[in-house]
């Protein structure tokens, strides 16, 4: 499979002297899910700022598939839905458009599109307090979406959520991305999570962090309710444990 | 209406009715002459009596305030904006907002009126020196506070610092800037009150703080009083106005002016 980016020995090293990364290896195929699994503070999040763009590596190389590198190509999706509380539901997933320099009128239909997709019709013209905390994850999404990114990345989005909504937009998440055909980096500190939705589970050790082990998950999708109670699951689960608590050690 | 409304009005008119009678009964037991304490019935006579003639006074005073204010909104936001896209234009003129801000305004207010001939653009610029810098302060601040990730998110999509401006710190900073509005605006009646006691001329056209004046030097302390009330309700119809137009501006977002339901 065609892969969409590759990293080789990329560190992080703070400006204070801590070093956050130290060498991670990784290779993305187009069109998987792959989570990293991680304990508190490993620098999975630095990680995912470096593949975004939004902090530079300070040793090994990143290396994009495509010439144009991540141009256009990626969107980010914060652990907070970190919208606009000024601006309503449509307004925040038309801002990535609005910058670009797209007119409200042209993109219209696109915006209609994506704001269907993620359970929000109807929503439009509120404005993020009158939502829940899962609508407004589910806006964060949707903005997201909206530019239709080829990598998408997801830093712990549904950390903050209760085990009800979580699961949900789990669900939601996979069957997008399953219609739609994107790549997902899904940053996660939960070994659940990470199993039920991913192709392939890195396990980042703790800070300075390294991948740990890389381990695909052949789990048939369309997954469900059924997935999560099948023995393969269970066995997964505790594989990633095992070595999640090898890398902590 | 709720009962809570019903107690919001209804406990300050009870105290404000409690202290009218007692002033008043302490006026007539006592025999106070009315040009040491007048009671209520006198003043709220001079009021009626002298309304007109003050109201002529009032709106000089007002005119002051309100083109200081305007001033303070429009260079105040500005000077902030252009602190905020220059961390050396601020750190170089901050200090000197801040001299102006705590060198008392009745000090500084004799050079003004010597330096400036024209006497309405000389307690303009009084009025405006006491107003400008809560907007100044208070934006610097909003503009400054935007979400962190918001602001990540806008460098993800290659965001101009126009846009930046635009679309982001402007939003974040307007509910800061209300509110550096709602204090400058009583700030910009008292500059302009403090502004016509230091200058203290008679003339075609006298502001309020001068009848004030002449009415103590006078003993026509009626008189006083009703300036003193019109002053006040002056200061209260402004700060009304102010937090009327942030309602309108923000109300729909913001948590400072959303009701909280129980």
């Amino acid at each position: 499979m065609r892969s969409i980016l590759a990293t080789e020995g990329l560190g992080k090293l703070f400006r204070n002297g801590t070093k956050a990364l130290d060498g991670v290896d990784i290779v993305v195929e187009e069109g998987s899910f792959v989570s990293i699994v991680g304990p508190s503070g490993c620098g999975k999040s630095t990680f995912l700022k470096i593949i975004a763009g939004l902090s530079e590596p300070s040793f090994g190389a990143l290396k994009w598939n495509d010439p144009g590198g991540r141009e256009g190509q990626i969107s980010f999706v914060f652990q907070e839905p970190t919208l606009m509380p000024w601006a309503t539901v449509s307004e925040n997933i038309y801002l990535p458009l609005r910058l670009k320099g797209e007119g409200r009128a042209d993109v219209a239909s696109r915006i209609a599109e994506v704001t269907e997709a993620v359970g929000l019709a109807g929503f439009e013209r509120s404005y993020p307090r009158e939502l829940s905390g899962g609508m407004k994850m589910r806006v964060s999404i949707a903005r997201a979406l909206v530019t239709r990114p080829r990598l998408l990345l997801l830093d712990e989005p549904f950390a903050a959520l209760d085990e009800i909504t979580r699961l949900k937009l789990n669900e939601d998440l996979l069957k997008l991305w399953r219609e739609q055909g994107w790549t997902v980096l899904f940053v996660t500190h939960s070994v659940y999570e990470s199993v039920y939705l991913s192709s392939r589970v890195a396990v980042m050790t703790r800070r300075p962090g390294r991948i740990a082990a890389d381990v695909p998950i052949d789990l048939p999708y369309p997954r469900d309710a059924a997935t999560r109670v099948s023995p393969a699951y269970g066995d997964y689960c505790r594989e990633i444990s095992g070595r999640l608590a090898e890398a902590m050690a | 209406m709720t009962r809570d409304r019903l107690l919001q009005i209804l406990a300050p008119t009870v105290v404000g009715l409690i202290v009218l009678a007692g002033w008043s009964a302490v006026v007539s037991w006592n025999a106070i002459p009315v040009y040491v304490l007048p009671g209520p019935a006198a003043v709220g006579a001079s009021l009626w009596n002298d309304g007109p003639s003050l109201f002529g006074s009032l709106w000089v005073t007002l005119r002051i305030t309100a083109a200081a204010l305007a001033a303070a909104t429009i260079l105040g936001g500005a000077l902030a904006i252009l602190f905020a896209q220059s961390r050396i234009l601020e750190l170089s003129l901050f200090p000197y907002a801040v001299i102006l801000q705590v060198t008392p305004i009745v000090a500084i207010a004799p050079l003004i009126i010597i330096w400036v001939n024209d006497a309405f653009l000389a307690l303009l610029i009084c009025a405006w020196l006491v107003a400008f810098f809560p907007i100044v302060a208070n934006t610097t601040v909003g503009l400054n506070s935007a979400d962190r990730n918001l602001i990540a998110l806008f460098r993800l999509y290659r965001a101009t610092r126009w846009q930046q401006l635009l679309y982001l710190r402007l939003p974040s900073a307007l509910p800061y800037f209300l509110t550096g509005v709602r204090i400058s605006g009583g700030l910009a009646l008292i500059g302009a009150v403090v502004a016509e006691f230091v200058a203290g001329t008679g003339g075609q056209e006298t502001g309020l703080a001068f009848r004030i004046l002449e009415a103590g030097y006078r003993l026509q302390i009626p008189k006083l009083f009703a300036a003193l009330i019109l002053l006040s309700l002056t200061g209260i119809a402004i700060f009304a106005l102010l937090g009327w137009i942030s309602r309108r501006l923000i109300g729909h977002w913001h948590e400072s002016v959303i009701p909280h339901e129980e």
